[in-house]
């Protein structure tokens, strides 16, 4: 990553204090100077508010009249939130099981985009529709879908004689059904697949069916563990995106039935926004943060075992 | 995504396979957008009967009227339009700044800041929530569309700025290295050189970024509370909050907010596809 490509101007004339040349001194100004919304945005926007919000979660703070310092009163109250075990323990199901799901979901249709038959790109643009939709109106789309009486899914159930299903308002249900929801809007996970497996070397896989391998073989084999390095991303990026679901669960099911889908952001966004309990919501989302960071820790350091790099460096 | 000299499958069984796997895919994704237009042009009441009509017996596009009566979206509309433009404009032009300065200037800290940059992008937002919050209380922003588009006059986010990066990491430094002989300036060099030939990946960008400030509704939900600085997305849920009864308005509205990203989506197909296929190379 650090191998930028330099502008090779060398300077005919020796300077006199190489380290300090003109040419240097410009560099880093105009690198600066090019750098510096994004470094004041990342102060004000990024670096502030992180350390903003880890003074706050040690305070007692509406929103309005004074910051009252508590000290770790606030995670001593956490640790003892029953709340807070359930919004861990909805999104930890959502995340770790919707997650592989939906990875599945988008190789497989990445596998089915990168079949060489014509006009596959109109289906490449058809299958990234839906991720396109915006979130709301996806929302309102399938709580009219998931209806017991009305909906799409029960239509087509009882057309073919299955009893229907109380998908959102039946506690045990009610996960399952949002993570089927989300498999339907993969299209991001899709495409970066897509674009590894376009690059799987041909001639490789030419080899392994002269050596009869199976088509499926071929795949497991050679496929995926060359790919693995994009399949480590998406899920990466995967468990960071779904620990961190709140639309859904805030309009479609609003937490219920019975806090069955009350996410973790959705109850941060309650004590925040709803109690203005600011104090109390930062030192949950600090402890999400530090949830998140682990749980990324252990996914790098598992890595080496399974994520192939042609280059045999880590990720950049 | 350049399709490569592609030979195609041979044998007719394994043609026919293919496009039944494919035709079934694109099934499921198409019906229920197919339900969310059908829903939304059916007469009253008529959400709620069974067998739902598959192929409608009649239009009622004075759904449209009636949902967009209900609530000011006409103000709605101005405001997600006012802040799409213009949070895109600012992250169009920040990020490409910076990505130009860690593709092209070698300053000192560079790589350090690249990879502060990065780690951004494994932050979880919810935890600047609350400051970010205070933040425009203290500058006394609230309920202003400030807040949904300033803070993407900073940069734009580390995602952008990296899809750019490896844009313009992928072009030839010859005549920008020409440019410097003839003692162009580096906003020169970028304007008139960098820029121009970065087309594809800005377009990506603003496509990106069209969509993300578009579809928003974490932003307006936290930082706006009155009607004149409500956005579109907001708007779905002046509808019922408890029960949802109207369900052909609520999809009316559904479908005039999906039809501008459909045609920026069809539009721009291509620089979409290769945007996301150019940020899976971060894995490899």
């Amino acid at each position: 990553m650090a191998d930028a490509v330099r502008l090779g101007v060398s300077n005919p004339v020796p300077t006199r204090k190489p380290r300090w040349s003109r040419k240097v001194k410009a560099d880093n100004i105009a690198g600066y100077l090019f750098l510096a919304p994004w470094v004041i945005g990342f102060l004000a926007f990024t670096v502030g508010p992180m350390l903003a919000s880890g003074y706050l979660s040690l305070t007692k703070y509406s929103g309005f009249g004074p910051v009252k310092w508590v000290g770790f009163e606030n995670y001593d109250k956490i640790f003892r939130d029953d709340l807070f075990y359930t919004a861990l323990y909805n999104t930890s199901y959502y995340a770790f099981l919707g997650v592989p799901a939906q990875l599945l979901v988008a190789l497989c249709l990445a596998v089915l985009l990168n079949m060489k038959v014509r006009y596959v790109n109109v289906f490449r643009t058809v299958y990234y529709i839906p991720t396109v939709t915006p979130a709301v109106a996806n929302v309102f789309l399938w709580v009219w879908i998931f209806n017991f009486d009305f909906g799409l899914i029960n239509s087509l159930l009882r057309l073919v004689g299955i009893s229907p299903v109380s998908w959102l308002y039946d506690p045990q249900i009610v996960k399952p059904a949002l993570i089927l929801m989300s498999l339907w809007s993969v299209g991001q996970q899709m495409v970066i697949f897509l674009a590894a497996l376009q690059g799987v070397s041909e001639e490789l896989l030419e080899a392994a069916s002269i050596d009869g391998a199976t088509n499926f073989r071929r795949f497991l084999r050679i496929t995926v563990p060359l790919i693995s390095p994009v399949i480590f991303l998406n899920l990466i990026i995967g468990i960071i995106n779904l620990f961190q679901t709140f639309t859904v669960a805030f309009i479609a099911t609003r937490g219920g039935p019975i806090n069955s889908s009350l996410f973790y952001v959705l109850y941060i966004y309650r004590k925040g926004f709803e109690s203005f309990s600011m104090g109390y919501a930062s030192g949950l989302a600090w402890i999400l943060f530090m949830i998140i960071l682990v749980i990324t820790a252990i996914q790098f350091y598992f890595a080496r075992n399974w994520v192939y790099y042609e280059s045999g460096g880590p990720p950049s | 995504m350049v399709d490569r000299e592609e030979k195609y499958i041979g044998t007719i069984s394994g043609k026919l396979m293919a496009y039944i796997l494919l035709a079934l895919g694109a099934i499921i994704s198409l019906m229920p957008l197919y339900w969310l237009v059908l829903t939304s042009l059916r007469p009253a009441g008529a959400e709620f009967t069974y067998p739902p009509e598959w192929i409608p017996s009649s239009f009622h596009p004075e759904n449209y009227g009636i949902a967009w009566n209900r609530a000011p979206f006409w103000r709605f509309t101005f405001n997600s339009i006012l802040v799409t433009f213009l949070a895109t404009l600012g992250t169009l032009l920040t990020a490409s700044m910076a990505a130009y300065a860690f593709a092209r200037i070698p300053f000192y800290g560079r790589n350090v800041w690249f990879a502060l940059t990065l780690s951004t992008m494994m932050l979880p937002w919810a935890v600047t929530l609350i400051p970010r919050f205070l933040l425009f209380k203290y500058l006394s922003l609230l309920d202003s569309l400030w807040p949904l588009f300033l803070p993407f006059w900073f940069g734009g986010g580390a995602f952008y700025i990296f899809l750019v990066r490896q844009f313009i990491m992928t072009l030839p430094v010859e005549m920008e290295e020409a440019a410097v002989v003839d003692g162009a300036s580096r906003l020169r060099i970028f304007l008139m050189i960098t820029m121009p030939l970065t087309k594809p990946a800005i377009a990506a960008v603003g496509v990106f970024s069209f969509i993300q400030h578009w579809n928003d509704f974490m932003g307006p939900l936290i930082f706006t509370n009155s009607e004149e600085s409500r956005t579109l997305a907001l708007g779905l849920r002046y509808f019922g909050d408890e029960q949802f009864t109207e369900f052909r308005l609520i999809m009316a509205v559904a479908t005039v907010m999906l039809v501008p990203v459909l045609v920026v989506f069809f539009a721009a197909n291509k620089y979409f596809v290769s945007g996301v296929a150019l940020s899976g190379l971060a894995g490899r």
